[in-house]
């Protein structure tokens, strides 16, 4: 099918874009940096083609749903949401360094998906048959996509915080083209901004889809459990602004620890606890 | 003794009070909540343990476990203690700061102090006119392009003052009192709502459930099964339908002292599509088969002259065939793949009789075995129950208005800003200060294009 080829291209624009950044972290040029967000931006139109194809095929074989149904299809609108997040950012602030830091998570998971995971379109079982899922996944998956953005954020601040610390920030060095620590905790505040909002949503229209459906708005199952841990560490993150001490360093572990949660909450709950629990052919 | 006791119980709620209003306290409740809240996903809770666990895990384990709550974590002593130490730490924190919140809003600072003069925003300007005729312009001006300002002298100059969504200061305690909010429609779920179930055979009438805690609870109205069925997807290449269900489906009908209910006749009730009548919703959950069948149906067609009959079959009688032969079921199996099948045996007195196999998934199979008398299994008497599960919430509005404000709270929290203008005023000369509660840059460039057109304006 096309959209399959074409999820093949935006990976390799993905990888393009991914080493473009790199060699703008290290060689300074530029045009390279602008190569990379330009590639960047590329396969992100492609891979929207991609998916809205996708969605008119599932319509073509009578199964018609959007392409949010499985795993393949999630870790696909995962990296779509992280490059938009990324796009949005990197054309409002202009610091191309943070490509470097982010479209390695994008291309991480259009690797996995292309690589790893069956790429069937299936017919949705009747428990997902619902408007609700789209909302939901919707929500999610652009929440996920601000953390994993927050994220590197983080990690430049800390290795940048790190060389400052060590005093060897000179100029020339890979770090000092990185943002200002300021400016940075002021990105991973705003990515943060930009992604408990939608988390927020995601839980409530989960919760609501499962009041429809089951009757329970909340019923403590490890997936639910799970994305309120996150909504709490990112919680805490917040609350760390106004509390001294614990904003810099401890902010920016908070939002790598916050995306760690997330992606257990997205994967691990699913390849982890359940297997925990398959004796009952949960 | 040194101190009086009233001053040593008033030292004591003070230090209650400040323990309660501190952030801190709010950042090791988050945390503690996040960190103990993985425990739940680990261990198995109620209801849902499968026998099979107890016998992965000692004695010991399962007694410490016990002890602690930990096989229905969310809903332990220590675990609701931290939610009400949660929801205290939220109360005062509000009442703490609020007034102070509120004071800032509805008192602003009409004349700037010195001393923050420096760390806002700021430009200056030359003044054309008088103080008294510059003065009314600026007034003009920043009525028509920001807000209206107010007026104060002090000495021999004019501060003027202006503001925008003052109001979005209280964005973050929307956010927390929606926690509280969504808290209190839980626990009134909790209290005055119930979760069951009920099985309803096809056909048949019910009057009341069975709640998780084993007891029954009369409904006030009847419910009928008039039907349940499933449906599977096609199997990939067309034809057969596949193992993969795609819709649970009940017929349901209300009677409430043995009248029908207007409006509730034949209602359809399929997963993600509930029926709510007097606030008590009937979800589909499961389904199964009543009883075991007794009676066999199919249709036999004469390949010769196309005359169809229908047969009713009990296992091991023998039944005569319109051609004279006798047929009887010697077997039935279900295998998955195949669904139900009978093994039938045809036979005439003195010759062999012949075995077959007629399936009900596949009606038009028997006809290639070639025989004069041709079968379909048309079905059975057993009867399938459905299974539904049924919920009163009445708190579930006040959860739904609690995330409302939420998300509302959170909108004008973070993406609502405070925006606040100063002018000072003297002769010839004016000062002009902005300040934002969020956004700068964003803000920064609303300020400079106000001042440029400042300047541009002859004032
Ligand atoms: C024990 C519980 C909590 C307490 C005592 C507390 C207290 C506070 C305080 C004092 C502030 C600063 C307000 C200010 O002066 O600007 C704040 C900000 C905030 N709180 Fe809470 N909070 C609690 C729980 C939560 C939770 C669970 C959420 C989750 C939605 C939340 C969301 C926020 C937000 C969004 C802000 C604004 C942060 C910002 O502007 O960056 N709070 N909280």
């Amino acid at each position: 099918m096309l959209s399959a080829k074409l999820f093949n291209v935006t990976t390799i624009f993905y990888m393009a874009s991914t080493l473009a950044f790199l060699a703008f972290l290290a060689g300074r040029n530029k045009n390279i940096g602008l190569a990379g967000s330009i590639i960047a931006w590329a396969g992100f139109a492609i891979h929207t083609v991609a998916t809205g194809l996708r969605w008119k095929e599932s319509y073509d074989i009578g199964l018609g749903h959007a392409p949010l149904s499985n795993l393949y299809e999630s870790v696909v609108f995962f990296a779509w949401s992280i490059v938009l997040i990324f796009g949005l950012i990197d054309a409002k602030y202009k610091y191309r360094v943070i490509g470097a830091f982010v479209m390695p998570f994008a291309l991480l998971a259009m690797a996995w998906g292309q690589l790893y995971l069956p790429t069937d379109i299936n017919p949705l079982m009747p428990a997902l048959q619902s408007n609700w899922l789209l909302y939901h996944v919707l929500t999610c998956f652009l929440g996920y996509a601000a953390f994993a953005v927050a994220c590197g954020v983080s990690i430049m601040y800390l290795i940048k915080a790190r060389s400052e610390d060590n005093g060897n920030a000179a100029a020339g060095s890979i770090v000092s083209q990185f943002p200002p620590t300021k400016v940075l905790d002021e990105l991973n505040y705003k990515a943060i901004m930009i992604g408990f909002p939608l988390l927020t949503l995601g839980i409530i229209t989960g919760a609501a889809w499962a009041n429809y459906a089951w009757g329970t708005y909340w019923s403590w199952d490890p997936k639910e459990t799970w994305s309120l841990i996150v909504w709490f560490i990112y919680a805490a993150f917040l609350h760390a602004r106004f509390t001294k001490g614990w904003v810099g360093k401890r902010a920016a572990w908070l939002s790598i620890i916050g995306f760690l949660a997330t992606v257990f909450c997205y994967l691990g709950v699913n390849l982890l606890l359940s297997g925990l629990h398959s004796y009952g052919g949960m | 003794m040194e101190y009086p006791l009233s001053t040593n119980q008033r030292n004591l709620v003070q230090r209650l009070w400040d323990f309660f209003c501190s952030l801190k306290l709010t950042l090791f409740l988050l945390i503690t909540l996040a960190i103990t809240s993985i425990i739940g996903t680990i261990i198995p809770q109620y209801p849902n343990i499968d026998e099979r666990y107890w016998a992965t895990i000692s004695a010991g384990k399962k007694a410490l476990y016990e002890s602690l709550g930990f096989f229905d974590m969310y809903h332990s002593w220590w675990f609701l203690a931290f939610l009400t130490i949660f929801s205290i730490n939220l109360i005062t924190c509000s009442i703490h700061r609020l007034p102070h919140v509120f004071k800032f809003v509805s008192e602003p600072l009409l004349v700037l102090p010195e001393g923050q003069q420096k760390s806002y925003k700021s430009t200056d300007m030359k003044l054309a006119s008088g103080l008294e005729e510059s003065k009314e312009r600026l007034i003009a001006f920043l009525t028509a392009e920001f807000a209206a300002p107010v007026v104060t002298k002090v000495d021999h100059q004019y501060h003027l003052f202006a503001q925008k969504n003052a109001w979005c200061r209280l964005g973050v305690y929307v956010v927390h009192f929606s926690i509280l909010v969504i808290f209190v429609g839980a626990m009134i779920g909790n209290l005055f709502g119930y979760k069951g179930f009920v099985a309803i055979v096809e056909g048949e009438t019910v009057n009341s459930i069975q709640l998780r805690n084993g007891k029954t609870s009369p409904l006030g109205f009847e419910v009928r099964c008039d039907q349940f069925s499933v449906t599977f997807y096609e199997a990939p290449g067309g034809g057969r339908p596949s193992q993969m269900p795609k819709e649970f489906k009940s017929i349901l009908t209300l009677t409430e002292n043995g009248k029908e209910v207007p409006n509730y006749k034949h209602v359809r009730v399929v997963v993600n599509d509930p029926m709510t009548y007097k606030g008590i919703t009937f979800y589909q959950s499961s389904y199964g088969q009543a009883n075991d069948p007794s009676v066999f149906y199919f249709s036999v067609r004469d390949r010769n002259s196309g005359k169809t009959e229908q047969l009713a079959l009990r296992p091991g009688l023998p039944t005569g065939l319109p051609d004279g032969r006798n047929v009887a079921i010697v077997d039935l199996t279900n295998n998955p793949g195949e669904g139900l099948a009978a093994v039938l045996s045809v036979s005439s007195k003195g010759a062999e009789p012949s075995f077959f196999k007629v399936f009900r998934e596949n009606p038009a199979l028997d006809e290639l075995r070639g025989d004069r008398m041709i079968f379909t299994f048309t079905g059975t008497d057993a009867k399938q129950y459905t299974g539904l599960q049924v919920n009163k919430d009445p708190g579930v509005w006040v959860v739904w208005t609690g995330c409302f404000l939420m998300c509302a709270g959170l909108c004008i929290a973070f993406f609502m800003s405070h925006k606040r203008v100063w002018i000072v005023l003297s002769n010839g000369h004016a000062r002009i200060f902005g300040n934002a509660s969020k956004n700068q840059p964003a803000f920064q460039t609303e300020f400079e294009a106000l001042t440029d057109k400042l300047h541009s304006q002859n004032i």
